[in-house]
């Protein structure tokens, strides 16, 4: 046998599928799960929509640039929502101790990550999606006027919030529940540095090449030239594809990394504090 | 000429740190037995275990299971084995038949719903199939977690514990089901008690460990007769108070 085929043999879709059902089941019998899925994004975008509703009153150039605002706050959501939704599927094997289970079943990491991938997906859209929609009813902000380029944002923006959760995940296997704050916490590290609400041109010229290492400041800066110049440039998705790439093989390699330094230490049987 | 064993340790050690937890152990268990594993709290079983599980990687010496090195090789026989332990549980919201439904779709079990029901009849579980696990009793989860171990029709088995929360009667219960399940797949089991009657009723051989290494390693009876004892627990409380065959025999 190839070792071609041996690993098409090793990957299972089965088996992805199955942890995705796990965690259907489990959105599907938690109705607070399910709220707390849309309550927070919902409260981030009315509250930045009154701000920009205000600002576009007494100035000028926020009335050219209308929506830039709630336009960072759902691009900003998919980008925390997607780590978080990764994250705490993770977060849940750990906390219904579950984890040693899966790591004595067939289950390979990889189908693990694609499973937590997928259903990072299916979180962000029942979380977000019926906030786009207010977003339209209450302020019109139409994120799907963004066309083709939401598709390129939306896309660069998974890859980086996976990288992370990815990184994470590993973290908390190797160290227990002691590093979940990291989950919750280490996104906002992204906030100031990708420029979310403001111009890279902004921050001070030594903290520039810094923002222009993470791939979401290409994407809130093409957002901007979307919704300021009304220019889409490919080159910054692009740019920001290349950098991804190398942050999702660079989680994923920590990941294993992780993994296998849980395996040594014992921590796979010791999944607490 | 013999069969390969189904788990094989040579020279296994764990080192945490700087504290040995498994110190240069080495058996070998023929495929079809059942073998208990004793000790005192801190012995090295739950290690040992994990280490045959592929879950912990051995600081040096090799085991392997099934032919494969693990952890090496682990996806090689994890279809074809599975365990049940104190130290994992199963999420508490799903109901009992979504458990072994993910589980069964993780080990490539072919008709799901059919090794459901038949787990189901066998293990008394039909009517809890649609609970959550979290609304179980401690010996209802351990019914469930038995049934989650057996979900593949496993080869080899390690069970930690398994009767632990059990009442007397559902405990006998379990091992009379155990030993039919041996026998009728031919499986490999390996037991770690600290019930001593369990592992003398169901157990062929017995290996008991402390601090780390193999004190001794026979059967049921030799060990009762080598020790002078009537039963496996003062053969048991020999060995953990650090009195030989010979001492215990005079």
């Amino acid at each position: 046998m190839t070792a071609r085929a041996e690993v098409a043999i090793a990957f299972s879709p089965r088996r992805v599928a199955a942890m995705m059902l796990r965690y259907w089941y489990l959105l599907r019998s938690s109705w607070p799960r399910l709220v707390e899925l849309v309550y927070w994004p919902t409260v981030q975008m009315i509250t930045w929509g009154f701000i920009q509703y205000y600002v576009m009153q007494k100035a000028g150039f926020f009335a050219r640039a209308g929506g830039t605002l709630i336009g960072a706050v759902l691009l900003w959501d998919i980008l925390f929502r997607g780590q978080l939704g990764f994250s705490i599927s993770f977060l849940e094997e750990m906390w219904s101790r579950n984890i040693g289970n899966l790591m004595m079943s067939p289950l390979r990491p990889f189908e693990f990550i694609l499973a937590l991938m997928a259903m990072s997906v299916v979180r962000l859209l029942i979380g977000v999606v019926p906030v786009t929609l207010l977003a339209l009813a209450f302020f019109g902000f139409n994120l799907y006027g963004l066309g083709l380029a939401l598709v390129a944002f939306f896309f660069n923006l998974m890859l980086t919030s996976w990288a992370v959760g990815i990184f994470v995940s590993g973290l908390v296997l190797r160290n227990g529940l002691g590093a979940e704050n990291l989950a919750w916490t280490i996104m906002f590290f992204f906030m100031p540095l990708t420029c979310v609400y403001y111009p890279v041109t902004t921050l001070p010229a030594w903290l520039q090449p810094l923002a222009w290492a993470l791939p979401p400041t290409y994407v809130f800066e093409g957002m901007r030239g979307i919704l300021i110049d009304h220019s889409f440039h490919p080159t910054l998705m692009l740019d920001a594809l290349a950098l991804n790439a190398l942050f999702f093989a660079a989680g994923a390699f920590g990941f294993l990394k992780l993994l296998q330094s849980a395996r040594r230490t014992g921590a796979l049987i010791q999944t607490g504090e | 000429m013999p069969a390969a064993p189904a788990i094989e340790a040579q020279r296994l050690v764990k080192i945490y740190k700087t504290v040995p937890a498994v110190d240069g152990v080495s058996f070998s268990i023929a495929p079809g037995s059942i073998v208990g594993l004793l000790g005192g709290n801190g012995a090295g079983k739950t290690t040992t275990i994990a280490m045959i599980m592929g879950l912990i990687a051995p600081t040096s010496g090799r085991v392997t299971v099934l032919g494969a090195e693990m952890p090496r090789q682990r996806y090689q026989v994890l279809q074809r084995m599975n365990f049940e332990s104190p130290y994992v549980e199963m999420p508490m919201r799903l109901t009992v038949r979504q458990n072994l439904t993910v589980f069964g779709m993780l080990y490539g079990v072919p008709d799901i719903p059919a090794r459901i029901r038949e787990l189901g009849e066998a293990l008394d579980l039909t009517e809890l199939l649609d609970r959550p696990a979290g609304k179980l009793s401690a010996g209802q989860k351990t019914r469930v977690s038995l049934a989650k171990s057996l979900i593949n029709t496993p080869e080899l088995l390690l069970l930690d514990e398994p009767t632990a929360s059990l009442d007397p009667d559902t405990a006998d219960w379990v091992r009379s089901w155990l030993e039919r399940y041996r026998r009728n797949r031919h499986a490999t089991v390996v037991l770690a008690s600290h019930n001593m009657s369990e592992v003398e009723r169901l157990c062929e051989r017995v290996i008991i460990m402390k601090q780390g290494r193999i004190e001794d390693d026979d059967t049921p009876a030799r060990l009762l007769a080598h020790y002078g004892r009537h039963t496996l627990e003062e053969v048991f409380l020999d060995v953990a108070r650090g009195r030989d065959r010979r001492e215990a025999a005079q």
